[in-house]
Order: structure tokens, then C-alpha cells, then sequence
């Protein structure tokens, strides 16, 4: 973090508007290391903000946006408890895309990880500077006085003063240097590692928080595209009679594709648009539209038979990738027990409930707009670059997101908004229906992985062959990309929590034919499936207990060498893993057609261990419990981490049980709910989560490492129960469900 | 053609054409966007509503359906609607919060009509309304918890 410092009175203004007042902290925080996602041109300055107000209210600036994580709350938590504020006074506001934030990419469950000590900090700061105030305004030594729950104190006679009452005073205060700010001990954390209830809860059950597709504008038009079937098929030609019959119907045009430049940003499909009145009214134009399309090189694309050669291509050696050990084909030669599987996860999709949407406004020079986006600067980034308008002319708003998952780390749909508002001229909200979510989205790669494994007489795991194949998220970026990239196979395949002598991982051609993007815990989905399965696989044809397998495979405790901040532990990973088994009652006899499924998982430096309970009568699958326990270090809002890992469970269940993306002659084949299934209250188990506190650990990811568990946990209680493997998701494709 | 629409026990006065689904009335013409729209076709619940005292999946009834009727939304009161917000509220329940009103209204309907229900009754009501940060568990118990709020009032 470099020097904090006070903002002047115009970007203060700015910021918080005319009225406001008080004391407004900036300071610069070092960005997250560049990550996956391409980086926008320029200066990277980030700041955050803080105010304290007359009235006692401290505002803070979320920076990172809010999709169901809880985000705005942690972060105001961590500043609210250095500062010894009173939680009923803090107001989150969110910030517009800027880089004096800070990276705002809001993904790879980092939010925390990285802003915590920041943000700490920062609140440090003001409370430094608040009783610097104190102890001038009663002429003793700075050392007397002591801040409370908005207060501060006098220690001497017990006089205090309001925060709010000491706001002139403390704003003269020069800024103290940051090596001279103390942080609280963790013993005396008030809102850190404890619970705190969601700053959006009273908006949330009144249906008064503003996602993208609430924001209104006066005068502003509904728009609906129509995009086509085949990825990148282009309009051969349209009709729009029709179309321009449909009541509230007010314009019919063609959106023309946006080619991304290589290496960033997302472009748009294009198609025909149809504005409206009314969201309907554009849903209607667009459904009344006859539209002849090229469809392209994509139209043979066909999901059966790519997993055909997929699976044909794991078949067959690889390219090698560097970090393996030892020789597997001398391991196999000297055992007699080899196992080989081949798994196979289809192209899934996020399908948050708020479908894409964005409201713009184009106004000649300057660019106005209002977008549920996990990702701001690179949305405003992109904006400037395909309507060439100055970057600082381009105004990011952040509304709440109605669930993300990664599609909306992605900002095509942001794009449409302002084509077609440049178009009009007028402000325009596109909304897409949910078939076009289905049909048009960023998927998540489907993936074959070939497994062989040797086990020598005592049961040990000698040698490791994994080949795989998926298509790259670096596709949607750079196209000719046929191969998985470093930064994907790094998210569970090369870094597995597992010690084998001889170790070998290959990696297969895999073309892109849809647009790929990520989904909640990304390729830990498919790394996750693969591994958890064939280690059970393993553990049954050595006749052991699959927890002790894992945790032979796991190994000795030790402590990765290296410079991570967040260095493996295989003792954590033990621990997790032990405690889900306690809980769980591993090894207890199970109920007829019961079952008990293990697995476990290291991401985003979070270890998790999750077992389920499941039960197969007549032919149906009942899951009946998980229970899962996650080592995330300092668990800073305790009860929205058990509700994170809840949620994750229930989106690991929907991939296991249901998710399946096909495509037939280059389109899409789902619609709707309908046939893209999702858990629902019908299908819920009963959920325990535990979480292994490390309050002197550094925070690391919560949102995503719960998801990669659960599909393999599941087919290996399956397997429990029936005696049957499931190397290929969904179950339901088996007509279990 | 200009009709009168009643919404939480206020009138609107609307210019829609009757086959606009009442979602989009609700939300395009009369201005209320607590309620969501989530799939078009009855599948998720997102944009659930009451219609004189029935639970209604907006986004596929006519408007015309409810000229003449109460309509009930998340902007909207009612002593059990209050009861489970406290109990929402009390058990943390949203994540990105976006299908709850649906839900809220689900839950709504089944107080309404079954003073203290059960796990099954639970399933039954509310699988109609699809919540994709997985909130579940929660809402179930919230049910729960919502009929003890109400018990402990009287």
C-alpha cells in the first residue's frame, strides 16, 4: 500500500456529491497480480475512499462488485472494525469503473485475499487521526484517548466525543505516515471473524435493490437482439414487416459484429436489434423477424461428436507439460494392479437469474452507462476502444448483479447496449431473454481427461498418467488457441494436493467452436471431477478405505517452498479433510441403498473437503447429505461463508445432476429451465458446513473452491451405493434424476 | 386503452395492450421492478405475484387477467409477508438477492394457506421459484422460523 492521503475538495466532491462533508481518506493499494483477465491500457493509480460525516456516517466505496458474495460487506467490515465504528453508521457505496480503484475484476475469489490489510489499514488511519483530534481538543497526550464504538474516550476522566463531533478537527490533521498506523491485534477483532449480516439484507426482501435491469431512465427505449444460432454466423438477409407491425415496436436494425482486437475485451455477436417501447414489446419485434444467417465454420460443430474426438485424442499420447516427476512407464511395468478411467464433463453454462442486460446512453462525446458487471474498468475500456470516445469520457456505473458466476466478468452485452443507444440516440436497455443466455453465452469448456494409474501390493499409488483436453478460455481472446494454457491446467491439474512418484501430465489438441469463458471455479470443475474419481477408483481396486487413500496421497505435512503468500500446506488440507470425515461419520454402516462419496479440492488457496450422502431407490437419486468443511485462513464474516459454501453445494449440485449444454449443427439445444435444469427445493439435502478458523492465516478464496467437490463426491457415493461409476456428467443423462 | 390496475391497494392507471404479460406491466408501465423477470415462461418464479390471494407467475398471465383484481407484490405488506422478512432477515438468508422477491411471495402464498407447514409442504410450494446462489436451505428453515415469529406474536 503506497502513502494514503486526503482527497482534494473537487475529487471529494466528485465522489460524494455537493453536500457532502467530512473527512475523505484515498490511499493507493497494490493491484492483484495481473491475472487472466487482459489488462486495460494506461496508469494504474488504485485508490479507495472513506468518509466520515458530521452526522457520524462513514461511507465507504465498494470497489469490487456485488453478486451474492457478500463483498460489500467484508469490505466494510474490516475498515469499520480498525476504525472501532458503530456498525449501524456504515453506508456502502458502490464505485463507478475507475483504475484509481484498484483492480476491480471481480473474480478468481480475491476480493478479500487482496483488500483486506488495505482496507484495515485504512481504517486505522482515520481512527489515528480522530483521536490525534480528540487529544488536541482536550490538550492531553494522544496516548489518553481511545476509540469505541464511535467514540472516543478519555481514558484520564472518562470524557468522550462523538466521531462525528470531531470531524473539523480531525480533517486538519495531516495524514500520519503509514509505517506509524497500528493495527488491532486479532484477539481484539470486533466485526473481523465474527458475523455480519449482509449492508443489502433490508433491500434484498423489499425488492429494492437496483440490478441492471431495474435502472430506469426517463425517455429511454427496451431493446432484444436477435443473434445467430451458429457462433459468429452473420445476417444473410431480414425482413422486419412484421416485426415493425408489433405494437410498441420502434426501430428494426442490424448490429453488425464486433471483432475484438486480439488478446482483449469481448466485442459482440451482433444480429438485429429491435427497440422498443417496452421490454416486451422488443421481445415480440424480435421473435416477429425472418432472418436468413450465414451460419459459418461453426455450423458442423456438434457436441457428440467432438466428445468423440476428444475422447480419441486422450486416447493417444499428448504434448507434455513441464512439472511432472519421475517415469510412469517404468511405475506401470512394475505393477501388476493398473487402473484406467476416462471422465467427460459437458459445456455447462452460469445462467445467473438476472439474464445479461445493460442500459446506455450515448451522448456524442461522453458515454453514460448502468450494467450489472463484475468487471467495470475492462467494460469501460472496451467501450472507449469500439465507439472511440475518451476513456475518461466513459461513465461505468455499477448496479447490483442478480447472480454472476463469470458470465458477466464478460462485457458483450454492455456492448450492445451502447451500439445500439449510439443508434437512436437515446438511452437503451438491452435485455436478453433467458434463451438467449442459454443459447449465446461464454460457456464453461467441456473436457475429456484419460486417467491410468498403478498401485503397488501395499496399496500405494506408484504412478499417475492424466491426459487432457478442453477447449482453452484463451480462444475467446486470441483464436487459434488449441490448447489448455498454463494459468488453466495450474487450477487442479498441476497443482494437485497429491505427492506421486511418478507423476505425468499431458495435455491434447481442443479446438474452440463456442465462446469459452469462466464459471465459477473455472477448470477446478473438470481437475476436481477427474481426480476425486479416479482416486476412489484407485482406493477400490487397492481394497482401501478412500479417505486414507486420499490422505496417503496427500502425504507428510509440509510447506510448499516458494514465494506465494498463500503457501500449500498439506496439513490443512489433512484437516479439512479429517473434520468433514468426523462429521460425516465416515465409515459408519450405511442405511440399504445409502452411500457416502468423498472428495476433496484445493483452490483459490482454500482447502475443502466435502462428503455425500446419497440414497438410489427404484432407480432415483436422493441426495441426502453434505457435509463439507473449508480451511480459508481468516474466516472474516463467518455466517456469509457458511452461506457461500451452502451455495456452492447447490451449484456443484446442479452441475453433477443436471448440467449439460449440447449443440446440434453449430447451435445450442437447450432453451430455457426447462431443459437446462437447475436444483431446486425439491431436490436439497441437508448441508454442514464447518469451517477450520485460522484467524492468524492470511483470508483466501470462499466464493468458487466449494464447487469443484461436489460432482465427484456425488458419483462416488454412487458408486457407494449401486456399485456403479459415473465417468460422465450430468446424472441425469443417466436417468437417475 | 387505458385501464386501471390495483397494485398493493394503490390504483394505476395503465395504457397497455391486453396481452402484455402482467410482469412486464408491473415493470415497464407501472414502474414497480421489485418484481424480476428470470425466464418468460413460468420456470423460475423470479417474477411471482399474487392475484386476489394467488400465487401467479407474471411473466406468463395477460394484464387483462388482472383488471379488476388485487395485485399483490414484494412492494407490498401483509402480516405474514412481515413475518418472513424478519425471518429472512434474522437467518441471513440472500445472496445476490435477486429471485427472493419471488420467493418471498412464494413463501407468502404457502402462510397464507397452510398456517404451519411441514418439509414436504415446503417442497411442494416453493420448487416452482429457482434460486442459482443456492439459498435453500435457508428459505426452509426462514419458513420455519417465520411460523414461530408468528406463533410467539400472539
Amino acid at each position: 500500500m503506497s502513502k494514503i492521503q486526503q482527497i482534494n475538495r473537487r475529487d471529494f466532491v466528485k465522489l460524494f456529491g455537493l453536500a457532502s462533508s467530512g473527512i475523505v481518506l484515498g490511499c493507493n493499494i497494490s493491484s492483484d497480480k495481473k491475472g487472466f483477465i487482459p489488462q486495460t491500457e494506461g496508469a494504474f493509480i488504485p485508490n479507495l475512499f472513506v468518509q466520515i460525516q458530521k452526522d457520524g456516517k462513514i461511507i465507504l466505496l465498494a470497489s469490487r462488485s456485488e453478486m451474492g458474495q457478500g463483498i460489500r460487506t467484508s469490505l466494510a467490515s474490516a475498515i469499520a472494525d480498525e476504525l472501532e465504528a458503530d456498525w449501524n453508521y456504515i453506508t456502502v457505496k458502490q464505485a463507478v469503473g475507475d483504475a484509481k480503484y484498484g483492480n476491480q475484476n471481480t473474480d478468481g475469489s480475491r476480493s478479500v485475499r487482496t483488500l483486506l490489510l488495505p482496507m484495515r489499514k485504512m481504517g486505522a488511519t482515520v481512527k489515528a487521526m480522530l483521536l490525534s483530534a480528540a487529544a488536541k481538543k482536550w490538550e492531553v497526550a494522544t496516548t489518553v484517548c481511545k476509540a469505541e464504538n464511535h467514540y472516543v474516550i478519555n481514558t484520564n476522566n472518562n470524557d468522550k466525543v462523538f466521531f462525528g463531533d470531531l470531524v473539523d478537527e480531525a480533517s486538519k490533521i495531516p495524514v500520519p505516515a503509514e509505517e506509524t498506523i497500528q493495527l488491532k491485534k486479532v484477539e481484539d477483532f470486533k466485526y473481523i471473524g465474527k458475523t455480519l449480516k449482509s449492508v443489502d439484507l433490508k433491500d434484498f426482501i423489499h425488492g429494492t435493490a437496483t440490478y441492471g435491469i431495474d435502472i430506469r431512465i426517463p425517455n429511454m427505449k427496451f431493446a432484444a437482439i436477435a443473434r445467430c444460432p451458429v457462433t459468429f454466423g452473420t445476417v444473410k438477409k431480414f425482413t422486419k414487416n412484421k416485426a415493425v407491425k408489433v405494437t410498441g415496436v420502434a426501430g428494426v436494425f442490424e448490429l453488425p459484429r464486433l471483432i475484438p482486437p486480439t488478446g482483449k475485451f469481448f466485442g459482440m455477436l451482433g444480429g438485429i436489434a429491435v427497440v422498443a417501447d417496452n421490454t416486451w414489446a422488443a421481445f415480440q419485434g424480435k421473435k416477429a423477424l425472418d432472418i436468413e444467417w450465414n451460419y459459418g465454420d461453426n455450423y458442423s460443430f456438434d457436441t457428440e461428436k467432438f466428445k468423440e474426438k476428444l475422447t480419441k485424442r486422450i486416447a493417444k499420447k499428448g504434448k507434455l507439460v513441464p512439472g511432472g516427476s519421475g517415469n510412469v512407464n517404468t511405475a506401470f511395468k512394475n505393477s501388476k494392479n493398473i487402473v484406467e478411467a476416462t471422465y467427460h464433463v459437458p459445456f455447462l453454462l452460469h445462467a445467473p437469474m438476472e439474464v445479461p442486460n445493460a442500459t446506455a446512453w450515448f451522448q456524442g462525446d461522453s458515454i453514460e452507462v448502468w450494467a450489472p458487471v463484475q468487471d467495470p474498468q475492462t467494460a469501460r475500456a472496451e467501450i472507449a476502444h469500439f465507439f472511440d470516445v475518451k476513456l475518461e469520457n466513459v461513465i461505468v456505473n455499477v448496479t447490483f448483479l442478480g447472480g454472476g458466476f463469470g458470465r458477466k466478468s464478460k462485457s458483450d452485452f454492455v456492448i450492445e447496449a451502447v451500439a445500439i443507444s449510439k443508434k437512436i440516440n437515446a438511452p437503451v436497455q438491452v435485455v436478453w431473454t433467458r434463451e438467449d443466455d442459454v443459447q449465446h453465452s461464454f460457456y464453461h469448456a467441456t473436457s475429456a481427461q484419460y486417467l491410468k494409474g498403478s498401485i503397488d501390493e501395499n496399496g500405494k499409488v506408484t504412478g499417475w498418467l492424466q491426459r487432457v483436453g478442453f477447449p482453452s478460455i484463451v480462444s475467446s481472446f486470441k483464436p487459434l488457441s488449441d490448447y489448455a494454457s498454463g494459468f488453466e491446467l495450474g487450477m487442479g491439474f498441476t497443482n494437485t494436493p497429491y505427492k506421486i512418484t511418478n507423476f505425468r501430465l499431458e495435455s491434447v489438441k481442443a479446438e474452440a467452436n463456442l465462446r469459452i469463458g469462466w464459471m465459477r471455479s473455472v477448470v477446478n470443475i473438470q481437475s476436481g471431477f477427474g481426480n476425486n474419481c479416479f482416486i476412489d477408483e484407485l482406493a477400490f481396486s487397492a481394497q482401501k478405505d478412500p479417505v486414507e487413500m486420499h490422505l496417503d496421497l496427500i502425504g507428510k505435512d509440509q510447506i510448499s517452498k516458494g514465494k506465494s503468500k498463500h503457501p500449500y500446506n498439506s496439513k490443512r488440507m489433512k484437516d479439512v479433510l479429517k473434520n468433514t470425515a468426523r462429521k460425516a461419520g465416515w465409515g459408519k454402516k450405511m442405511p440399504e441403498n445409502h452411500g457416502l462419496g468423498v472428495a476433496i479440492h484445493y483452490s483459490f488457496y482454500s482447502y475443502v473437503a466435502t462428503i455425500v450422502e446419497v440414497s438410489v431407490k427404484n432407480e432415483r437419486l436422493k441426495i441426502e447429505n453434505i457435509w463439507t468443511t473449508i480451511d480459508c485462513g481468516l474466516a472474516l464474516n463467518k455466517d456469509n461463508i457458511i452461506n457461500q459454501l451452502e451455495g456452492a453445494a447447490i451449484f456443484g449440485m446442479s452441475i453433477a445432476l443436471y448440467g449439460k449444454i449440447s449443440v446440434k449443427e453449430g447451435a445450442v439445444a437447450q432453451h430455457n429451465f426447462y431443459d437446462y435444469r437447475m436444483t431446486r427445493m425439491k431436490d436439497i439435502p441437508n448441508i454442514h458446513v464447518d469451517i477450520i478458523d485460522k484467524m492468524h492465516e492470511a483470508p483466501t478464496g470462499v466464493g468458487e473452491p466449494g464447487v469443484p467437490v461436489m460432482a465427484p463426491a456425488i458419483c462416488n457415493a454412487i458408486f457407494n451405493a449401486t456399485g456403479k461409476r459415473v465417468r460422465s456428467l450430468p446424472i441425469s443423462d443417466l436417468g437417475l434424476v | 386503452m387505458e385501464k386501471s390496475l390495483s397494485i398493493n391497494g394503490k390504483s394505476y392507471t395503465v395504457k397497455v395492450q391486453e396481452e402484455m404479460p402482467l410482469l412486464w406491466a408491473i415493470r415497464d408501465v407501472v414502474g414497480l421492478t421489485g418484481t424480476k423477470f428470470g425466464c418468460g415462461v413460468s420456470q423460475c418464479g423470479a417474477c411471482s405475484v399474487l392475484v386476489d390471494g394467488l400465487l401467479t407467475k407474471s411473466c406468463v398471465i395477460p394484464v387483462s387477467f388482472a383488471f379488476g383484481k388485487e395485485i399483490f407484490t414484494i412492494e407490498g405488506t401483509s402480516a405474514n409477508l412481515e413475518f418472513l422478512r424478519k425471518a429472512w432477515n434474522d437467518g441471513n438468508v440472500p445472496q445476490c438477492g435477486y429471485c427472493q422477491s419471488g420467493q418471498l411471495i412464494a413463501a407468502t402464498s404457502l402462510l397464507d394457506s397452510i398456517k404451519k407447514p411441514t418439509d414436504e409442504d415446503i417442497k411442494t410450494a416453493m420448487s416452482g421459484n429457482i434460486c442459482r446462489c443456492g439459498t435453500y436451505t435457508r428459505i426452509r428453515k426462514a419458513i420455519h422460523k417465520a411460523v414461530a415469529l408468528k406463533n410467539e406474536s400472539r
